[in-house]
Formats: C-alpha cells, sequence, structure tokens
C-alpha cells in the first residue's frame, strides 16, 4: 500500500528503444507527468546525404529492425516517385503482400509478447511457456508463418534482399505462393482463438478526445501511398506530409515531436481503423465491432482490438493478392529506373502509423536531402497528452501508486513505440 | 525465465547459462531477431536462463553469465552501461555489425564534428553525441556474431556450443566461397556490384542467394584481398567511388579512429573462447 505519490520509470520494457515515465501526484492532484525519449540519435538523415539512390531503401531499412519492410518499402516509393517511376501492378502486388507479412509479423508480437504479459500479470512472454503453453505456441505459428511470408516476398524477413527501385531482384515462385495461400487460410483459427484470449482481457475505461491521422482510402484500406487524412478534416496530397507533420524539437526527447490542428495526434492502428473502417473486410468489421471498435474512438487501449481486426484483414487480402498473383503470368520482376533531378515523397502505413519518407537528388540520383518522419515520433506528443489526462484521473480517483503506474506503462506500450526508430 | 528441468547431453548435464540481452545505438533488430526462428525458439530458450532482456521482459538482474550486447556506442552514458555489463558479465559477446564494427551508424564518423552533425538535425537546441565506436574500442569482447542481420542459426550454435561447452569458430573465408558452393550466378556477370570476395563468410550468401550484391554487413573476412577486389570492379565497368561508398556502409572496411585505450584483461584470438 504506497500513495507516495513519485512514479518512475526507467527505461520502459517491453517496449522497442529507451524511454522513460515520470509521474508526481501530491495530495490527490497531478503535479507533473511526463514521457521522455531518452535514445541515442543515430542521424540517418545527414548520413545519407551524398550517397546514391540505391543507397537510400538499403540504409534507411536499419532505421527500424522491427519495421524494416515498411522502412525499405517507404524509400523505394519515395525514389520512385522523385524519378517519375510508376511500378506495374505485378509489383504493387507483390509489396503489398509483402507488407500485410510485416504487418501480421508485428501486431503478433506486439499482442502475445508485449502487450499480452499485463494482462496476464507477468513480466514476459517467457512464463506464460509454462502457465500458457498453447497460447506462446500459437504466437510462435503465426508469427513464422508471416516472417515466413516476408522471406518468400522479400528475400528476408528483416532488412528485406529482394526489394529494390524498379521492382523485386527474384519473385516467389508460384508453388510456393500457393502454399502460403493454404497457410493462411489454415492460421485463421489461430487467428479467432487470439480474439478469443483478448475479449478474456478487461480494456482500460480511459478516453480522451484525440485527431487521428492516417492514408486515406481510396476503394479499400490503405497501406501505401495516397491522399493524407486527419479526423479533424485536414486533407493533404501525399507530397504536402510536412503540413500533416509540423515537426518540432521539445525538451526531454531525442526524438522530434508532431502536431496538426492540436497540439498532438495519433497515428497507428487505431488511427487507420477509425479514419478508414468503411474500407475494412466485411469480417475485420464485425470482428472490430465485437471488440467494442465502432468508430470514432478515442480510447488509445483500443489499439489491441484495432490489431487485431487489422490481422484478419491483412490476412484475407493476403489470400485474394494470391490469387490474383497465381492467376496471371509473371513478367519482369524489376524494371529499370533512370535517375533525373526532383523531389520525391512516400507515405505508406506501418505497423505503428503513418511513416513518410522525403528526398531530393542532383541529376546524377546523389542525395542532397533526405528527410524520415516517423510513426512513433508523431505519437510521442499524444503518449504525453494521455499519460497526463490518465494520471490526473487516477490521481484524483486515490489510486495508489503502482497502481498508476501499471497502467501508464501499459498506456505507453498501446502505442507499441518504436523509440529508435522515431529517434533515428 | 524461471529455470526448468536440468538439461542433459550424451549423460552430462547442460550449463544452462543466464544470459542477458542489451541494446545501445542500435535499430533494436539484433534483439528481434533473437525472438525469429519460432520453429526453434522455445528450444533456443530452454538451454539458456534469460535474467534481463527489456525489450522482451519486466525483470531485471544484474546476475548473469553472458551479455549479448548489440549496437554500438555513441554516447557517454552508453559507455559507463556497457563498462558496467562488461563487469557483471562472465562472456561479452558483440551482437550484430553495429556492435562487431560501429554498423551503419559508424557513416557518421565522416562527419568530423559530431555537435556540427547534432545542428543539422536538432538547430540550437544541445544533443549529446560522440563519434561512434564499436564495443572492442571500449572493453574486451570474447565473441562476436557478425551480420545486419546475423542468421539466427549461427547465434543459435554460438549458445549451443556455450552450453556443451565446446569451442566457437568463426569463419575466416569470405562469403565469395559459399556463394560458388550454392551454385549462384555470380553478381558481377549479372552487372552487379557485389562486395562477396572480401567479406567474412557465415550467412551462407544470403543477399547474393536472392540475387542481391553484398554490402559487407559481416565486415572483412580474414586476409580480405581488397586490391583484387578493386581490380574485379574496375573490370566490370564500377568506379572507384563506387566501391569506396559501398565499403563504407555497415562499418567493418572502415579505418578504426584512434581507440580509448583500456587494457586487456587476457588476449584471446578473435571468435574463439
Amino acid at each position: 500500500m504506497k500513495v507516495a505519490g513519485t512514479i518512475e520509470v526507467h527505461h520502459l520494457t517491453r517496449v522497442e528503444g529507451h524511454g522513460n515515465i515520470r509521474i508526481r501526484v501530491k495530495d490527490g492532484r497531478l503535479r507533473e507527468a511526463r514521457w521522455e525519449v531518452v535514445e541515442t540519435p543515430r542521424f540517418f538523415e545527414v548520413l545519407l546525404r551524398g550517397k546514391r539512390y540505391d543507397v537510400a531503401p538499403w540504409i534507411t531499412g536499419r532505421i527500424c529492425g522491427i519495421c524494416s519492410i515498411g522502412h525499405t518499402l517507404a524509400s523505394i516509393r519515395a525514389v520512385e516517385n522523385a524519378f517519375g517511376f510508376d511500378p506495374p501492378e505485378q509489383t504493387r502486388n507483390l509489396r503489398l503482400l509483402l507488407k500485410h507479412a510485416e504487418t501480421l509479423q508485428s501486431h503478433v508480437l506486439h499482442l502475445y509478447f508485449l502487450a499480452a504479459p499485463d494482462f496476464l500479470g507477468v513480466g514476459s512472454v517467457f512464463p506464460l511457456i509454462e502457465t500458457h503453453p498453447d497460447a506462446v505456441r500459437r504466437a510462435a505459428r503465426l508469427k513464422l508463418l508471416a516472417n515466413d511470408l516476408c522471406d518468400l516476398v522479400g528475400g528476408r524477413r528483416m532488412h528485406p534482399t529482394r526489394t529494390v527501385v524498379g521492382g523485386f531482384t527474384l519473385l516467389p515462385k508460384k508453388r510456393e505462393l500457393a502454399g502460403f495461400r493454404e497457410r493462411l487460410i489454415a492460421a485463421l483459427p489461430d487467428l479467432s482463438a487470439t480474439v478469443d484470449l483478448f475479449r478474456s482481457f478487461p480494456v482500460p475505461d480511459f478516453s480522451r478526445e484525440t485527431e487521428f491521422v492516417s492514408l486515406l482510402g481510396d476503394g479499400g484500406y490503405p497501406f501505401i501511398g495516397g491522399r493524407l487524412v486527419s479526423s479533424d478534416g485536414v486533407i493533404r496530397p501525399e507530397s504536402g506530409y510536412l503540413e500533416m507533420t509540423n515537426e518540432r524539437v521539445v525538451a526531454h526527447s531525442t526524438a522530434k515531436w508532431c502536431r496538426l490542428s492540436r497540439e498532438s495526434f495519433a497515428v497507428g492502428p487505431l488511427a487507420r481503423v477509425n479514419n478508414n473502417f468503411s474500407f475494412l473486410l466485411p469480417e475485420a468489421k464485425v470482428l472490430a465491432e465485437s471488440l467494442g471498435l465502432s468508430p470514432v474512438r478515442h480510447n488509445p487501449f483500443l489499439a489491441h482490438a484495432a490489431r487485431l481486426a487489422e490481422c484478419l484483414h491483412v490476412t484475407l487480402e493476403s489470400v485474394a493478392l494470391i490469387d490474383g498473383l497465381l492467376s496471371t503470368d509473371f513478367g519482369e520482376p524489376r524494371r529499370t529506373v533512370t535517375p533525373r533531378e526532383g523531389k520525391g515523397v512516400a507515405a505508406v502505413e506501418v505497423p505503428r502509423g503513418i511513416l513518410y519518407h522525403a528526398y531530393e537528388f542532383d541529376r546524377d540520383g546523389r542525395i542532397v536531402m533526405a528527410d524520415c518522419v516517423i510513426p512513433t515520433g508523431q505519437n510521442h506528443g499524444n503518449i504525453q497528452a494521455d499519460l497526463e489526462s490518465l494520471a490526473r484521473e487516477m490521481a484524483a480517483e486515490g489510486k495508489q501508486d503502482a497502481e498508476i503506474e501499471r497502467l501508464a506503462q501499459m498506456l505507453v506500450r498501446a502505442y507499441d513505440p518504436c523509440i529508435s526508430c522515431s529517434v533515428h | 525465465m524461471a529455470a526448468g528441468g536440468t538439461k542433459s547431453w550424451l549423460g552430462a548435464p547442460l550449463l544452462r547459462p543466464r544470459v542477458a540481452f542489451f541494446e545501445l545505438t542500435s535499430c533494436g533488430g539484433c534483439q528481434l531477431q533473437v525472438l525469429n526462428h519460432e520453429g526453434t525458439l522455445l528450444d533456443f530458450l530452454s538451454l539458456v536462463e534469460v535474467t534481463d532482456f527489456r525489450e522482451a521482459m519486466t525483470e531485471r538482474s544484474h546476475e548473469y553469465d553472458i551479455a549479448f550486447v548489440e549496437g554500438c556506442v555513441s554516447r557517454s552514458d552508453e559507455v559507463a552501461r556497457l563498462r558496467q555489463i562488461r563487469r557483471n558479465a562472465r562472456t561479452l559477446v558483440a551482437l550484430g555489425s553495429c556492435a562487431c564494427f560501429g554498423g551503419v551508424p559508424r557513416m557518421k564518423n565522416r562527419f568530423p564534428d559530431p555537435g556540427l552533425l547534432a545542428r543539422e538535425i536538432y538547430g540550437e537546441y544541445p544533443m549529446a553525441t560522440e563519434t561512434v565506436r564499436a564495443l572492442d574500442e571500449i572493453v574486451p569482447v570474447d565473441l562476436k556474431v557478425h551480420g545486419c542481420p546475423f542468421p539466427k542459426e549461427e547465434l543459435e550454435k554460438v549458445v549451443l556450443h556455450i552450453a556443451l561447452g565446446k569451442a566457437i569458430e568463426t569463419p575466416r573465408h569470405p562469403i565469395c566461397f559459399e556463394c560458388k558452393a550454392n551454385g549462384n550466378v555470380c553478381l558481377f556477370d549479372l552487372g552487379e556490384l557485389c562486395l562477396g570476395p572480401v567479406t567474412r563468410g557465415g550467412c551462407s550468401a544470403w543477399c547474393p542467394g536472392n540475387r542481391f550484391g553484398c554490402w559487407g554487413c559481416r565486415g572483412p573476412a580474414d586476409d580480405a584481398n581488397l586490391d583484387s577486389l578493386r581490380a574485379i570492379a574496375k573490370e566490370h565497368g564500377f568506379s572507384g567511388e563506387d566501391l569506396a561508398d559501398r565499403l563504407e556502409c555497415f562499418g567493418g572496411f572502415t579505418p578504426r579512429e584512434a581507440p580509448e585505450p583500456s587494457p586487456r584483461r587476457k588476449s584471446r584470438k578473435r571468435g574463439t573462447r
């Protein structure tokens, strides 16, 4: 029983990268709540200057080990946009399939390895190997399937080897793609069991009105390229990303923070589902609603429900993509792209939200300027605002330190922050 | 992880070492790679007792035999953390290219003033950053697992050999050998630049096998013949600048800045134990 009023979480666990939580409460009133980002910067935007265009996808993938495929695809799209190259349908579909595999891999990792332990009262997935062996084996099966699909299409699950400007160095064999069609369908009961597990977890009762930013669906649930939208009504073209992000340097953070119509906004699965619910496949819509996610919802803990809905959506859409690929003759894997002077921007929905890459090239295709705006960087301001609001409510209710600390950590984890990515 | 039943091999009990994972300046990918390879993940975890792994678990401990450290050093607080980890660990393993030789972040060192570089990104806001260094430029390192990323099988073998008390051999040959053995078409013949002739093997020619030229993420092989690579590249129409650009990307071929003097506890042959 402790109500000392000072909560310090140094290097929060079960998130990627280094961040601290500091909360001070006195006499039932919140004095301070702070989300600190202390990750070491690597200065990728400067590292790229003077490098040839083909270095960008390969090196910027190293911004993040968890969403390296998303970074690689965003980087390739920005380069291709700068050079005026429009990839053929086969390349677009294979890239989307690869992205879906990464989304599934990342969401499963988050749900089982990072989030579930909080709801099951343990510190990590490791004790669950003994207490919940079926769940851990199920997580491993789903993650393996998604990772194997990344290997098949991208050449490798982390820092993919086949994805290049102009297309792919090698194409998957149709026989192998057909095998994955079967494996994806066979995984549906595992996804369903995952939903049942999360349905048994209580969703913390907390809401704060939030502006949500994502790609704007145009005939489908959006993942790669298109217009940008905010739930406050802002719409911009892909190339207008700077007006959507407004990055600024803030104290206590080595990552830049963003804002749009308000002091902060949120990106990620919840933002995507809120902004593009009508484009989810019917099965994913039903799933989201069954978990209490009928847009627009402002409870950040519903991000888990959004991840589950997206897992089902990308699995079903992957089956459809494979069907489409199997029904046509494969064309050449890669087309020649001619460098030219110019600027290109790409917006891609990666597991943690909308990611922007922008480059400016000289006429030899060497990088003059590079800019990457990371989903978690866009979320930091919103994590801070949520943390303050949550801590204020809990302090007013006279909650104990341990309870405030537990929920504050769960709140930050609900954003699945990728902190080293956000600092890059 | 809770201690499980004692495992044995040929009747002898396995060591089941206590292991901890840490990350310094990095992308977090090496730790994710530890959680990959799901088919053998549970077996892998049964070989060790994980006592600290911030990215995956809340429990923390200073009690461990083997520390796996991902990332390079680029700030003074990381120097202090690394020294503490070295004091706690019996065996220190550099995990991945950033830890082994600085990795991609080492490209920063081509800009002589880290402070000036920081201002390019953060403006007048002060941002602490230093020249990038590999772990063995700060403390003695016992083992290196090369690659960005390393193949999980390589790490599994290291841990298994530690549990069995067997010697650990780091491949000394270049990737070119593995590419030939796998029957791949030479990337130079496909019109691509490739660092396979000089890069340390052990990845089974991961990138060339996917028709993607090697970028040298595993650093130089023993006795790497760079002059010969320059001649091959020139013969295939690549400029010295193209080659230098690529050699620079993962830090393994970059000459090291003067390292901070740190007395070695005892001399060890690289990659053996």
